[in-house]
């Protein structure tokens, strides 16, 4: 008798309640949950009188349709073509319109400095490399951000993003993660740095883990831009009646590609070095609110789009000097820049990607938003951009560089799965007080945004496609 | 459990660092975050305990004593929690501590404006203890949005004593006091009622109930221990084992009659 030990007889229990655990195809931890709920809505059914607030009953009709089975997913989905779609349709006109004058207005600074008489090297990193710079972060990037982080906050104010948590805690479950997941993914959308610090709404240490991992698997403000750019000149362009909405669901695509990438490297972490079963979710769904406008474009133009302007400006400006002066020095016949460009080109090649694609990126590791403009730096530090108010002119910039609709779909699906920005790292350095996880966050994307394009290259080459 | 006063009063101090003065009642508050259960704890102790952020993550921090009609109280503010399935550091905390502290009586506060939501917790501490008093709070709130909740059918549903309160404006608590005190001496027997699981859960229950009760020394519901089970609550099983530890003295001595 005495043999049975507490703790060995507790483990053998266990492992019999193991046994029974499996032989159930479903979780008994959810059926239970289902169960309780179950139980506790036949006492509230008994003893509670609602008398007639039509609010309420509004609140739960809206939350029967937009957390439906059927209906959930179809309405999340078509929300996201309609924010891109607004986003890219109304971006055009006033991105277009702030190139021009920007431009017109480096012409105006050329005179200025010819008729002060500075040398031609002072001109050439303030006015060709700082100030061009600028203007493309600027043009390419304030009108989309000024119409996107609106509307994100319209649909963060009304409520409905804890209703998104909700519907996909089942899929994030399956990868053995946290509903809440789906919430840090969101405000990854703005900067992966604050979805990275919104990982802390995780109660679970492991699914905390996880989500902070994957986080810049979701393209972030930085991001938005170069996707859709390139879209634009290569993929919606073609397409000339569609553009906009084939943009729209390009980019949706990508977001849904970034999504499935999330929960397929969560479920492998579960599987390897953050072993676990998920935990059920209990989130608390606010009842819907009426945005207030005011405070929803005070919020979301202070808070968002100009802070994240602002670090963009800090960081292309010196980026865009320093590039200028690379494609200036010059080495024999070959400036720095055509040099550091050739020296990377083989391995961009490899991937589908050139030399100078891949040196953007890798400068782009300050912060994405600088990517593009650094790219077209590159390519333009020699010669001159004629038309650079239409997207013609970008595109045959970028052909006569080699590109290809390939080297286009390359440039995206490594923009969306490459490494984060330093200050996401940092911020993960911050979360997690660990230098092995800000490691693995690096090599987590980079290893899965290589491997990916480089597979979908050599495919693509193999089968003579292009 | 089945503690003597004694054993009960050391068990409190080594493992969760609550002196509990010989006779005094130990009352355990529980209940979702932001129901009111601070303003209750305050009203009834007379401290300022900002009990929404739980600090150091201990129970010895809210705590605090009452009198009522001679008899004396210890009331042990637990953390607010949705569940006690344990998946967040608050959630495990407040779940050993019903389980192995087993407090004299528990207090659940409920917010009546989401009863829904409030209960699903209420029904949980029912499993693992039988003392148990609901107080329907934030009753003034309740009104405001026109939800009606007959307190009556609701303490018939339940099994337990239900009082509704509105703490802010004080209205109810002598009457909480009044239960809490019935249901610690004894005098006023409740019989929660118990969640009624879908065949398949209770089947698996019926399975495991003939093992699991000789491994607790039938100090624990068998049936709520067959439950974390089949959740496969590993944190569970380590309190457990913790818990067990220290008193396996008792177990050597049962063993040897």
């Amino acid at each position: 008798m005495c043999a049975m030990m507490p703790t060995r007889s507790l483990s053998e229990v266990w492992s019999e309640a193991e046994i029974v655990r499996r032989s159930y195809p479903n979780s008994f931890s959810d059926q239970m949950v289902a169960d309780i709920y179950g139980n506790v809505e036949q006492i509230t059914n008994n003893v509670l009188t609602k008398q007639g607030s039509k609010r309420y009953l509004f609140d739960q009709k809206l939350d029967d349709l937009v957390t439906s089975k059927r209906f959930g997913y179809p309405l999340m989905l078509l929300l996201l073509v309609i924010v891109f779609w607004i986003t890219m349709a109304g971006a055009n006109v006033p991105s277009r319109l702030l190139a021009s004058g920007l431009f017109a207005f480096q012409d105006q600074l050329t005179l200025w400095f010819q008729w002060i008489g500075t040398p031609s090297w002072v001109h050439g990193v303030l006015v060709l490399g700082v100030y061009r710079t600028l203007a493309w972060v600027i043009a390419v990037m304030l009108p989309p951000m000024a119409i996107f982080f609106p509307l994100f906050t319209l649909l963060e104010d009304s409520g409905y993003l804890p209703r998104i948590a909700f519907n996909l805690d089942h899929i994030f479950k399956k990868a053995k993660a946290c509903g809440k997941q789906s919430l840090t993914m969101c405000m990854g959308f703005g900067c992966n740095a604050a979805g990275v610090t919104a990982c802390r709404i995780i109660d679970s240490p492991r699914e905390r883990l996880i989500a902070i991992l994957t986080n810049s698997f979701v393209p972030c403000n930085g991001r938005f831009p170069t996707l859709i750019v390139v879209s634009s000149i290569f993929i919606g362009g073609a397409v000339a009646p569609y553009t906009g909405l084939v943009n729209a669901l390009v980019i949706s695509g990508l977001i849904l590609l970034g999504i499935a990438t999330t929960l397929l490297i969560s479920w492998l972490l579960s599987l390897t070095i953050l072993k676990g079963e998920p935990s059920s979710l209990v989130l608390e769904l606010p009842s819907y609110r009426r945005p207030q406008l005011g405070s929803v474009i005070y919020r979301s133009i202070l808070d968002r789009t100009l802070f994240v302007l602002r670090r963009a400006v800090l960081i292309a400006a010196p980026a865009g000097g320093v590039i200028w002066i690379l494609g200036n020095i010059y080495i024999g016949q070959q400036s720095l820049l055509t040099s550091l460009g050739q020296a990377l080109n083989p391995f961009g090649q490899l991937f589908g990607l050139d030399g100078f694609i891949l040196m953007a990126f890798i400068l782009g590791l300050a912060a994405n938003e600088i990517v593009l403009p650094i790219l077209l730096m590159s390519y333009l530090s020699t010669g001159y951009l004629q038309d650079f108010t239409s997207l013609e002119g970008l595109r045959s910039v970028l052909v006569s560089n080699g590109w290809t609709w390939l080297t286009a779909i390359n440039m995206m699906l490594f923009s969306l799965l490459h490494w984060p920005c330093s200050t996401t790292l940092l911020t993960t350095y911050k979360e997690t007080g660990s230098k092995k996880w800000v490691l693995l966050s690096f090599l987590i994307p980079t290893m899965t945004g290589l491997s990916v394009i480089f597979i979908f290259t050599q495919c693509v080459r193999f089968l003579g496609l292009v | 459990m089945n503690l003597s006063a004694k054993q009960k009063r050391s068990l409190w101090q080594d493992h969760f660092g609550i002196t509990i003065a010989a006779g005094q009642y130990g009352v355990a508050l529980a209940g979702n975050p932001n129901v009111g259960k601070s303003t209750i704890f305050n009203a009834l102790t007379g401290l300022h305990q900002h009990t929404g952020n739980w600090p150091g993550k201990t129970v010895d921090n809210a705590q605090g004593g009452f009198q009522y009609q001679q008899k004396s109280f210890l009331m042990v503010d637990l953390p607010g929690t949705y569940s006690l399935l344990a998946h967040t550091v608050e959630e495990q905390i407040a779940r050993d501590f019903l389980c192995f502290a087993s407090p004299d009586v528990t207090v659940v506060v409920l917010d009546a404006t989401c009863l829904e939501r409030n209960l699903n917790l209420a029904l949980q501490v029912f499993e693992i203890t039988p003392n148990v008093i609901v107080c329907l709070n934030l009753m003034d709130e309740a009104q405001k949005k026109r939800l009606k909740i007959d307190v009556q059918s609701l303490e018939r549903e339940l099994g337990v004593p239900v009082v509704a309160t509105a703490a802010r404006q004080g209205e109810g608590l002598i009457e909480l006091q009044e239960k809490i005190l019935q249901v610690a001496s004894g005098a006023l027997p409740t019989n929660p009622r118990q969640i009624l699981y879908s065949p398949e859960v209770e089947k698996a229950v019926e399975h495991l109930l003939p093992m699991v009760g000789s491994i607790a020394n039938n100090t624990l519901s068998p049936r709520w221990l067959a439950l974390r089970l089949l959740d496969g609550d590993r944190s569970f099983l380590d309190s457990l084992s913790s818990f067990l530890g220290v008193n396996s003295c008792w177990e050597g001595a049962r063993c040897a009659q």
